[in-house]
C-alpha cells in the first residue's frame, strides 16, 4: 500500500485499450523557428490525434511554449508544415484560427478590467454570437468549471483566488466550443491541492467534451497523471514522444531521468512519512 | 471688509458671462483639437520608438516656448496664411482672436496627452496583449477592448493635466484678440485694479479645478464601468459649454467693436468710444488688451471697427519712416498713406501721448539736466527703464543717434511700475508717456527734445475699411475730435491709475465725457 502513483497503471491500460486514433488534429512536420541566433524549435515533428490529451514536457528554454504558439499562429514558423484539422495553418486567417482554438494562459491571462462573465464571453462576442446566447453559455461554463454563478459572475479577476482565476481561464478557452484546447503551464502557479483538483476536473472535461488538448508543463508528475501521451523537448528538439510506458523504454538518458524523478519522490515521501499519516 | 464691499466686484461680475464664456469655448476647442491630434499620434507611435521620441522631443520644445510668445507667434503666421489663401483661392479668414488662440493652445496641450498616452499604452503587461491576441482579437479590437481601457487612467491623467494647462494659458490669449478671463488680469494690471486681477485669477483657477474634477469623474466612471459617473462628468462638461453659450446667443454680432491696446489710457478711451456709440444707438463692445502690433492689422482686417492710435507709432511701425516731420505735416502724410490700406483717419482727439525721457524733478535740477542733450553727458553713469517695446522701437534708435545716448544699464518694465521705480530711485531715467498722470503725481519732469528725435504722437481715431462710409458712426464720434487736451487726459489717466471704485476704465470714461462733452 502506501503512496503510489494511483492512476498510472489504469491510465496506460485505458489508452492502450482505446482504438487507434483515426484523425490528426494538430500535425507538426519538420517545424523550425528561430529568434535571432536562438533556435527555439528545431526540426520538430509531432502528431496529436483527435481526443488525445498530450503533454509537452521540457525545461525552460526547451521550446515547448514556442511549439504551442506555432499551432494558433501566435508565432509564425520559419520552416516545416503545421496543420490544424487537416488545414495548413499558414493558409488560415490567424484571427479565425485563434477563435476556434481554446487557449489557456500561464497565469490566467484574464483581462483585469473585465468581469468574470465578460472574460469568459469574449471569444463568442468577437464571433458575433447573440448576447442572450453568450449569457446562457457563460452560466453553463461557470457550472462546468465549478464556479458559483452568484458569487463570481460579476466579479473582477482581482477578487478571485489563483485557482478560481485559472478556472475562469479554462472556461474562457472553452467558450466558443473549440475542438482543440492549448494550455501553457495552466496549473504551474497554483498551490498543490488546487492544482490537483483543477487537473482532475479539467481531465474530466476533456473526456466529456471530446476535446483534443495540448498542455505544456515542466512537471513530469503532472504530465503522467493527466496526459495520454507525452512529448519531451530539449533545446528546441523533439527528444521523445509516447505514452509514459513507451517513454520508460526510451534509451535517452534525459527522458529516463525525467521519468524516474516522480517515482523517486514518492519513494522518499514514503520513507519520510508514517504510513497512516498518508491518508 | 472694504475689499469685499468694493463695487468693482460687481463690475467684474458683469463681465463674467462674456469672459468666462469665451474662455471656456477657446479652452475646450483647443483641448478637443489637441486630443484629436495627440491621441491618434500616441496610438500610432506606441510601438515605434524612433518616431515616438521625435514626436515627444517636438512636443517638449513647444512646451519650452513661453505661452505668451507661442500665442503671439500664431498671429503673424495666420496673417501670412490668410494672405496666401486670399491670393490662391480668393478666400480669407480671420487671423485674429479665436483661431490663433485655439491653434496655439492646442499645440500647448499636446505634450502631456502624448507623453501619458504613450506611457499608458506601453505600460500594459505584454502577457495581456498576448492574451488578447490569443482569444482571437484583431489588432484593432485589442487596442479598443484591452489596451485603451487599461491605459485609460494614465491617459486621463495626461488629459487632465492638459486641460489645466490650457485653461491657465488661455488667459494669455487676450493680447491676440481672444476675449478670455485674461481680460480681467491684463486690464487689472494696466489700471492697477487689483480686484480685477484677483477676480481673473480666481475665476480661471476655479474653471480649471471644475474641468479637472469633471474629467476625473468621467475617468472613474470609465474605469469602474459606471455609466452614472461618466455620464455625470460628461453632462457637467456639456452643461458648462451650454451655460457659456446661452448668454452670448442673444448678443448681436453686428455691433461695433472698439479696440484698445494694453495700457490704461487705451482702456479709458475705448470705454469712452463705446459709450458714445451706444449713446448714439449703435450697439458696441470694447475689445481690450490687444497687442500693439496686432491691433492695426485687426483694424485692417475688420476684426475691430475703430480704435485710438498715435501718429508717431504708425509713422514708424506702419510707414517704416525714420525721418521726423512737424506735427501737421506728419499727420497729413499719414492720413494719405493710411488710405492705401483703406483705413480712415477720422481726426485727432487733441492730445499727444509721446514718449519722453522722464526723471524726478529734484534729481534733474541737482544734475542740471533740462534737455536730453544735457542728459547725454550723465547717461553712462545712469540706468534707464522702458516699456516692453520701447528699446526695440525706432524712436529709441533715433534718440541714441541724435544725442549719442549710452546708459549704464537698461531695463524693461511694466509701464505702470516705471514711474514708481524712477521716483524711488530704483532707476534713474524712464521712457515715460507725456499724457501719463503719474508724471505729476510723482513730481517728475519730462526732458525737452531740442533735436526732435521723437516724432509727434497725436492721439488719432482710426476706422476700419468697412466703416469708411459709415456716416452714423462718424457723426457719433465727431464730438470727441479735438476736445481732449493733454491736461484732461493726464488727469483721466491719473484717476485710472488709482485703486478704488472710481478708477475703473468705465468710471473714468464717464468722468472724461462729463468734462469734454460740454465743450
Amino acid at each position: 500500500m502506501g503512496l503510489v502513483i494511483p492512476s498510472l497503471g489504469g491510465r496506460v491500460s485505458e489508452v492502450s485499450s482505446r482504438p487507434m486514433p483515426s484523425r490528426t488534429m494538430i500535425g507538426y512536420s519538420h517545424v523550425s523557428k528561430s529568434f535571432g541566433h536562438l533556435k527555439a524549435v528545431d526540426d520538430a515533428s509531432l502528431d496529436i490525434a483527435e481526443g488525445e490529451f498530450l503533454a509537452v514536457v521540457g525545461g525552460s528554454g526547451s521550446g515547448k511554449t514556442t511549439l504551442l504558439r506555432l499551432a494558433n499562429r501566435l508565432i509564425e514558423a520559419d520552416g516545416g508544415t503545421i496543420t490544424v484539422e487537416g488545414e495548413e495553418v499558414r493558409n488560415v486567417d490567424p484571427v479565425a484560427l485563434r477563435r476556434r482554438i481554446g487557449y489557456v494562459f500561464q497565469s490566467g491571462g484574464l483581462f483585469p478590467h473585465l468581469s468574470v462573465a465578460d472574460n469568459i464571453g469574449i471569444t463568442p462576442k468577437l464571433l458575433g454570437v447573440a448576447t442572450a446566447e453568450i449569457d446562457a453559455r457563460i452560466d453553463e461554463l461557470l457550472a462546468l468549471v465549478q464556479l458559483d454563478r452568484t458569487a463570481h459572475r460579476d466579479r473582477l479577476p482581482e477578487a478571485l483566488s489563483g485557482g478560481q482565476r485559472q478556472r475562469v481561464g479554462v472556461a474562457r478557452a472553452l467558450a466558443a466550443k473549440p475542438r482543440i484546447v492549448l494550455m501553457d503551464e495552466p496549473f504551474g502557479a497554483l498551490d498543490p491541492l488546487t492544482r490537483d483538483a483543477l487537473g482532475d476536473d479539467y481531465r474530466a472535461l476533456h473526456r466529456s467534451l471530446g476535446l483534443t488538448t495540448v498542455m505544456i508543463t515542466h512537471d513530469m508528475t503532472e504530465a503522467i497523471l493527466l496526459a495520454d501521451r507525452i512529448a519531451v523537448m530539449r533545446g528546441g528538439r523533439m527528444l521523445a514522444q509516447g505514452t509514459p510506458v513507451e517513454l520508460s523504454k526510451s534509451d535517452d538518458a534525459y527522458v529516463l531521468e525525467l521519468l524516474r524523478t516522480p517515482r523517486r519522490q514518492v519513494e522518499r515521501l514514503n520513507a519520510l512519512l508514517p504510513q497512516s499519516g498518508a491518508a | 471688509m472694504s475689499l469685499l464691499s468694493d463695487p468693482r466686484w460687481g463690475e467684474a461680475l458683469s463681465h463674467l458671462p462674456d469672459y468666462l464664456g469665451n474662455h471656456v469655448r477657446v479652452s475646450l476647442a483647443a483641448l478637443a483639437l489637441g486630443l484629436t491630434v495627440s491621441l491618434p499620434l500616441a496610438i500610432l507611435t506606441r510601438n515605434r520608438p524612433a518616431p515616438r521620441s521625435i514626436l515627444l522631443a517636438l512636443a517638449s520644445i513647444v512646451q519650452t516656448v513661453p505661452g505668451l510668445a507661442l500665442l503671439a507667434l500664431f498671429y503673424p503666421l495666420l496673417l501670412a496664411a490668410t494672405s496666401l489663401t486670399l491670393a490662391w483661392f480668393g478666400v480669407s479668414f480671420s487671423a485674429f482672436g479665436f483661431l490663433p488662440a485655439v491653434l496655439a493652445l492646442a499645440l500647448y496641450s499636446m505634450l502631456p496627452v502624448l507623453r501619458n498616452g504613450i506611457t499608458g499604452l506601453n505600460g500594459i503587461d505584454p502577457a495581456l496583449i498576448e492574451a488578447a491576441e490569443g482569444v482571437g482579437m484583431t489588432a484593432r479590437q485589442s487596442l479598443v477592448m484591452v489596451e485603451l481601457p487599461l491605459a485609460l487612467p494614465v491617459m486621463m491623467a495626461g488629459i487632465r493635466t492638459a486641460a489645466v494647462w490650457v485653461i491657465g494659458t488661455a488667459t494669455l490669449s487676450t493680447p491676440i484678440g481672444q476675449t478670455s478671463l485674461g481680460n480681467y488680469i491684463f486690464a487689472g494690471l494696466q489700471t492697477q485694479n487689483w480686484v480685477f486681477v484677483l477676480f481673473g485669477c480666481f475665476a480661471s483657477a476655479a474653471l480649471a479645478l471644475a474641468v479637472d474634477q469633471l474629467l476625473g469623474l468621467i475617468e472613474s466612471g470609465l474605469r469602474r464601468r459606471s455609466r452614472l459617473r461618466s455620464g455625470l462628468g460628461a453632462a457637467g462638461i456639456a452643461a458648462l459649454v451650454a451655460a457659456t453659450l446661452v448668454p452670448s446667443m442673444g448678443r448681436s454680432s453686428s455691433g461695433y467693436v472698439v479696440g484698445a491696446k494694453t495700457f490704461a489710457e487705451q482702456y479709458v478711451l475705448s470705454a469712452l468710444l463705446r459709450d458714445r456709440l451706444q449713446a448714439a444707438g449703435l450697439p458696441s463692445t470694447a475689445r481690450s488688451g490687444l497687442g500693439s502690433s496686432v491691433i492695426f492689422e485687426a483694424l485692417k482686417a475688420g476684426d475691430i471697427d475703430l480704435y485710438v492710435d498715435y501718429s508717431g507709432t504708425l509713422w514708424a511701425n506702419q510707414l517704416h519712416r525714420t525721418d521726423i516731420k512737424p506735427r501737421a505735416e506728419l499727420l497729413a502724410e499719414l492720413k494719405t498713406a493710411l488710405t492705401n490700406d483703406n483705413v480712415t483717419l477720422l481726426g485727432e482727439l487733441g492730445f499727444e501721448n509721446a514718449y519722453a525721457l522722464v526723471m524726478p524733478k529734484t534729481r534733474a535740477e541737482a544734475l542740471d539736466i533740462r534737455t536730453i542733450a544735457d542728459l547725454a553727458a550723465h547717461a553712462p553713469k545712469l540706468s534707464i527703464a522702458g516699456d516692453y517695446e520701447f528699446f526695440s522701437r525706432p524712436e529709441w534708435a533715433a534718440l541714441q543717434k541724435a544725442y549719442g545716448l549710452s546708459f549704464r544699464a537698461q531695463r524693461q518694465m511694466q509701464p505702470d511700475f516705471m514711474y514708481a521705480a524712477v521716483a524711488s530711485g530704483e532707476v534713474d531715467v524712464i521712457a515715460g508717456y507725456t499724457s501719463d498722470g503719474l508724471i505729476a503725481k510723482y513730481d517728475l519732469t519730462a526732458l525737452d527734445d531740442p533735436r526732435h528725435a521723437i516724432p509727434p504722437y497725436d492721439a488719432i481715431l482710426l476706422l476700419a475699411p468697412k466703416r469708411a462710409g459709415d456716416e452714423r458712426l462718424k457723426t457719433a464720434l465727431t464730438p470727441l475730435l479735438g476736445k481732449i487736451d493733454i491736461a484732461t487726459m493726464r488727469e483721466a489717466n491719473l484717476r485710472a491709475s488709482g485703486n478704488d471704485a472710481n478708477s475703473s476704465p468705465d468710471a473714468v470714461a464717464k468722468w472724461l465725457w462729463e468734462k469734454v462733452g460740454k465743450r
